[in-house]
């Protein structure tokens, strides 16, 4: 089996980037739940992270050779991808926060968020256990 | 690192939701202060909340709360004909302040539920970062 140490972890280290870019996102959200004019905003994930991945692999340097060293992960600008939230209900300050929704929302993403971390902590685990071979 | 940011943007929230339970607090505690003028009366004031935006790049992101300033409101004060009261004018009028403890209650409980909320996000960020620096032990 051949052994690939760039793609070792995955979508996991970009999904990560993404999900607490969102994390950053809803915690402002929840912050501004009282602030008269105020629009929540989110990222559509799916969207945003393909859009890291594709700018992941644009940055890459290219390697012609097996020996050639790949560059690293690079934070996707999300600016452009942050979305307005559709409002459920009309609230006459103008504010589009609804909290229960981004309450939601954000220990959604945090959960998913964790799952990744322990994806990756059990990657790192049989990889050292494989290195020690014990 | 964005989780970094969600403590400086949880924190701001808190803080201008204890300022606003600060300012109802104040509200209550002078719903009876009564004066001789309406100059002098006590008038309730309420925190003017904006968001804060980041004007680095194109397209500008908001990053927390902040409190613009502090108001006071327009509504007519109470005049009561209480002419044994020390403070009473000439012709026996006292003028209490224009606050409305149900109002103020309405608002203790949304500024102490909002404070509540933004500890949970900053608690959960927490166990994410450290989650995230315990990754692989």
């Amino acid at each position: 089996m051949r052994f690939d140490l760039d793609n070792l972890f995955g979508i996991h280290q970009q999904a990560m980037m993404v999900r607490s870019k969102r994390a950053e996102l809803i915690a402002n959200n929840l912050a501004n739940a009282d602030t008269p004019n105020f629009q929540a905003r989110d990222i559509d994930f799916k969207q945003v992270l393909r859009q890291t991945q594709e700018a992941d692999d644009a940055s890459r340097l290219m390697t012609t050779d097996s020996r050639h060293i790949s560059t690293g992960t690079r934070v996707g600008d999300l600016s452009t991808d942050i979305l307005y939230r559709i409002p459920m209900q009309p609230s006459i300050d103008g504010n589009t926060v609804d909290t229960q929704l981004e309450k939601s929302n954000f220990m959604e993403n945090a959960i998913q968020y964790q799952a990744s971390v322990q994806f990756l902590g059990d990657k790192i685990r049989s990889l050292m256990t494989a290195l020690k071979g014990e | 690192m964005s989780l970094f940011n969600i403590f400086n943007i949880a924190g701001s929230g808190m803080s201008a939701q204890s300022i606003r339970l600060n300012t109802t607090a104040s509200n209550i505690a002078n719903a009876e202060s009564v004066s001789s003028s309406t100059g002098k009366t006590y008038r309730a004031k309420q925190p003017m909340f904006s968001a804060i935006y980041d004007t680095f790049g194109d397209n500008p992101q908001s990053t927390g709360v902040k409190v613009n300033g502090i108001v006071e409101s327009q509504a007519p004060l109470r005049t009561e004909y209480w002419p044994e009261h020390p403070m009473a004018d000439e012709n026996g009028m006292v003028y209490l302040p224009n606050v409305n403890p149900v109002e103020e209650m309405a608002n203790m409980i949304s500024a102490s539920r909002s404070f509540q909320s933004n500890v949970e996000v900053m608690n959960t960020s927490k166990q994410m970062l450290l989650q995230t620096l315990k990754l692989g032990q």
